[in-house]
């Protein structure tokens, strides 16, 4: 409760209001909303992790069961950018802590969550410099020699950017600056921060601020590269990516006939999700976590039962990749255990 | 002495073995082991069961004259040599005066134990020499490691001063260069204190600080026993660190000019800068002004280099009467975020008439040049618009400007758009497309549609043949502009595959119902997840949608 008096479930009431704004795709309804708790004395840290952080999470969970479409989905995160732009033009306290550059991982483009993160800190005092969505390296690097800032607060929010965001983490240390690692791309417990040499990992905005707020080592230093690596897998499935999903096309054209009769925008978006089985598949070779991968296809399965589709196409995917990835030991055993979640259950291997 | 000898003779338990027939040979004397002991380098302090000493050899009487027969070997001085607990056979070494002495214990039958008494001075002393020495050369290691880190020389002070409080005293500051306000600022580190130090003094107040004023003029710093730490003004150091024992000022030497000066304090009744401490200090402060003045050196550069390039960014797109603008520029020159192809937009001034204006180009080339041209494509056509509103006529004007340009491929292509508010919230566009892929336009049912308006390149030929189109937007429908970075990348599942139009068009029809912002964003996430991580050209999206009725 706060010291307004505004009970957690008045902002639960409201959270359903906002979630209908936003469904609409109704700005002006969302910050007139925002505003106006504002105005009531709600403070802003609540408003954007109590309300805000809430209502996206539901946008995922409603576009994941197929109630909500990809154009609402988008639309309902844009209107959510200006209510959080909303209150941040309303609520600027004077920066007293130190310095913190906020980004996302290069090729990541869930930026409201990392968004949230920097408004938060602004409002706990810091000097933030958001960087925004899908940041290159070296555009990064470069803000570090620019400003010089305490820290790095780096989001991942897909797995499959790990590997991205290790190099990109490894750089920031490379000058200098220790790096803060959150987003549910780094483990739901954070393990993958760990693994790849964060300095500090914290699960939520306000967590990470408190995080912050301890201090993070004055000076960072990369870590070792993990020695899984040394297997060389990761390498080479992501170099032979292309020649895998060729193969794979055409394999699956001979296991499913009705494939004959795609039109080019299906194909695309048939490769699209073998592609994406091997990127998570690469995701997973590189922090070496089977779950990284058995937790993509029971995504996968749910998505694709939502919207009709036969968990067995998933598993058609899979096994042609188990059968052409013959000298790849550990991606092997992950596709065995990715078959197994496919069916929910683990008899039917051979099938 | 008669032993058995066997053949080959080498087993040791068969020499050492005595025939039992003949007595062993006589030792020597008492009268010659006394002497023998007393001869011996190695103290030796003799014991019976009680600890009272039975014998003191002249070594053990040098190291510590108070030990005499007689008397316990554990008393007075000599209590702090001899440990009840010393383990028989081990060793350990006693600081005594200016002496080091390394003690063993050895016992004798049950009577008897024995105190072995070393003078180690001379050897500690080098081999404490050779370890400070590790030391020293491990924190200039490590100096050299985390100076060389930073190009920001905020952080690079920072660090030097964090590396010196760990290693060469209590506190440690680094004064900058005074700037062009007369301040010079300062950062601080404590020893046992987390956080860093920051502020500013006046270049008047640095004189305050012995040595301070000449460091900063770069002149070779004083001995440390020549400034007196009385006279250090209260802002030197932190609040309860108390009087300073020793003060250091060293300069930091820049290239060419100084980098500021390091002032480091040890607190009162620590140890003073010895000589050697001085000359790693100025080795130290050697590294840390060359980091400090490159990082200051790239500063600068980069200050004028981003003011130079901030006209080359795209503009921010501000909310329009009826309508919403999105756009987004991926560079290929990923460091500096510019390159060939920009968009702009152009309200009429206060009180001015006409409409807004939006352009979408792309220059030959991409890096900092083609960003140049672009930003002069950009000002020319702020400058013609003062004269010309026509999307046809501009072009014209715009092609011969650029005939003239000394430029040598001074080609860009582009797309122009007048933009009018129609009735029941549509949005009139006017376009003129100058040898520019054809912009896209998404209707509120999904469908996409190409623009055909057709025009050449501009910067090329000198005549330029343009055929204008409008096209009426209907409350949510959008119509796209994009360069070809869009359509020309090559990527995809297999990586070798081209985007195309017909994708993008796909893409597009996915994005009915989206805002300008959001659709824009969607479109920028489908090609570069295409790309793959490839960066290949610049990509810039423009959108431009009527509003949405509520």
């Amino acid at each position: 409760m706060s010291g307004t008096g505004l009970l957690a479930g008045d902002l639960l009431a409201a959270g359903e209001d906002y979630l209908r704004c936003i469904g609409r795709a109704d700005e002006f309804g969302a910050v007139d909303l925002v505003v106006g708790l504002l105005a009531d004395g709600v403070p802003a840290e609540r408003l954007l992790l109590e309300l805000i952080a809430p209502a996206q999470r539901r946008v995922g969970e409603l576009w994941a069961a197929n109630r909500w479409s990809v154009a609402r989905e988008h639309g309902a995160t844009a209107v959510s950018e200006r209510a959080v732009a909303a209150i941040a033009t309303r609520v600027r306290p004077e920066p007293t802590l130190g310095r913190v550059t906020v980004a996302c991982t290069d090729g990541e483009y869930h930026a409201l969550p990392t968004r949230l993160l920097a408004e938060v800190l602004r409002l706990r005092g810091w000097r933030v410099d958001f960087l925004g969505a899908n940041v290159p390296g070296p555009h990064l690097i470069t803000h570090l020699h620019q400003s010089g800032p305490d820290a790095v607060a780096l989001g991942c929010a897909l797995a499959t950017r790990l590997p991205r965001a290790h190099a990109t983490l490894t750089a920031c240390q490379a000058v200098g600056v220790p790096v803060l690692a959150g987003g549910p791309g780094f483990g739901a417990d954070g393990r993958f921060a760990r693994l790849l040499g964060a300095d500090a990992w914290a699960p939520t905005a306000d967590a990470a601020a408190d995080r912050l707020a301890g201090g993070l080592p004055s000076f960072a230093t990369p870590s070792q590269a993990p020695a899984h690596l040394a297997d060389e897998e990761y390498t080479h499935l992501t170099r032979r990516r292309g020649e895998l999903l060729t193969g794979a096309m055409a394999a699956l054209a001979g296991a499913y006939p009705p494939m004959a009769a795609y039109t080019a925008h299906q194909l695309d978006a048939t490769a699209e999700d073998l592609g994406h089985i091997l990127d998570f598949l690469a995701a997973a070779l590189y922090v070496d976590d089977v779950e990284v991968f058995t937790g993509f296809v029971t995504w996968t399965r749910g998505v694709l039962q939502a919207r009709g589709v036969p968990a067995r196409a998933l598993a058609v995917g899979l096994r042609i990749f188990r059968d052409e990835l013959r000298d790849f030991p550990r991606a092997r055993h992950m596709l065995v255990r990715g078959i197994e979640a496919a069916h929910d259950r683990g008899a039917d291997l051979e099938t | 002495m008669t032993t058995t000898r066997p053949a080959g003779g080498t087993d040791r338990m068969r020499q050492s073995t005595h025939v039992a027939d003949e007595p062993p040979p006589a030792g020597p004397g008492e009268e010659l082991l006394r002497a023998i002991v007393e001869a011996c380098s190695e103290g030796v302090v003799l014991c019976d069961t009680d600890g009272v000493v039975v014998m003191v050899n002249a070594a053990a009487a040098r190291m510590a004259p108070e030990i005499l027969p007689g008397r316990p070997a554990a008393s007075g001085r000599a209590a702090a040599l001899f440990g009840h607990d010393h383990p028989e056979g081990d060793s350990r070494e006693v600081g005594r005066g200016h002496l080091r002495l390394r003690v063993r214990r050895e016992a004798f039958g049950v009577a008897h134990h024995a105190w072995y008494l070393r003078d180690v001075t001379a050897e500690s002393a080098r081999t404490d020499a050779l370890l400070a020495e590790r030391r020293r050369t491990e924190f200039l290691v490590e100096a050299g490691r985390r100076l060389s880190a930073s190009l920001n020389t905020r952080r690079c002070a920072r660090t030097a001063v964090e590396l010196a409080v760990s290693f060469l005293a209590d506190a440690a500051m680094v004064v900058l260069p005074p700037t062009g306000r007369r301040q010079a600022g300062w950062l601080r580190s404590v020893a046992g204190q987390h956080s860093l130090q920051e502020g500013a003094v006046t270049a008047a107040s640095t004189a305050q600080v012995p040595g301070l004023a000449e460091a900063l003029a770069g002149f070779p710093p004083v001995p440390s026993r020549w400034l007196d730490p009385g006279q250090a003004p209260r802002w030197l150091l932190p609040d309860g660190f108390g009087q300073a024992g020793h003060l250091l000022v060293t300069p930091l030497p820049g290239n060419g000019v100084p980098a500021g000066a390091l002032v480091l304090a040890r607190r009162e009744g620590g140890p003073a800068f010895e000589e050697e401490d001085e000359v790693l200090v100025r080795v130290f402060a050697a590294r840390a002004g060359a980091a400090i003045s490159a990082a200051a050196l790239y500063q600068e550069q980069s200050a004028t280099n981003a003011i130079l390039t901030s006209d080359l960014l795209p503009p921010a797109l501000p909310a329009l009467a009826g309508l919403e603008l999105a756009g987004s520029l991926r560079s290929a020159q990923q460091a500096g975020l510019i390159g060939g192809d920009f968009y702009d937009l152009y309200l009429p001034g206060p009180g001015a008439a006409g409409e807004p204006l939006v352009v979408l180009g792309d220059v030959c080339g991409k890096g900092a040049r083609a960003a140049v041209l672009a930003g002069q494509v950009r000002q020319s056509l702020r400058t013609l618009l003062l004269l010309e509103r026509r999307p046809e006529r501009l072009t014209s004007l715009l092609n011969r400007s650029l005939l003239a340009s000394p430029s040598p491929n001074p080609f860009v292509t582009l797309v122009l758009g007048a933009l009018r508010t129609g009735q029941q919230g549509h949005v009139l566009l006017d376009l003129a497309v100058a040898g520019h892929p054809p912009p896209l336009v998404l209707r509120r049912d999904g469908t996409v549609q190409e623009v055909t308006a057709g025009g050449s390149l501009l910067g090329a030929l000198q005549e330029t043949v343009m055929t204008p189109v409008t096209v009426d937007l209907a409350p949510g429908e959008l119509c796209l502009l994009y360069s070809d970075g869009i359509t020309e990348a090559v990527g995809g599942p297999t990586g070798r595959q081209m985007y195309g139009g017909q994708r993008l068009m796909q893409a597009l029809s996915t994005c009915a119902g989206m805002p300008a912002s959001a659709a824009v964003e969607r479109l920028e996430q489908i090609s570069t997840e295409w790309l793959g991580g490839d960066v290949q050209d610049d990509r810039v999206l423009l959108a431009v949608q009527a509003r949405a009725a509520r």
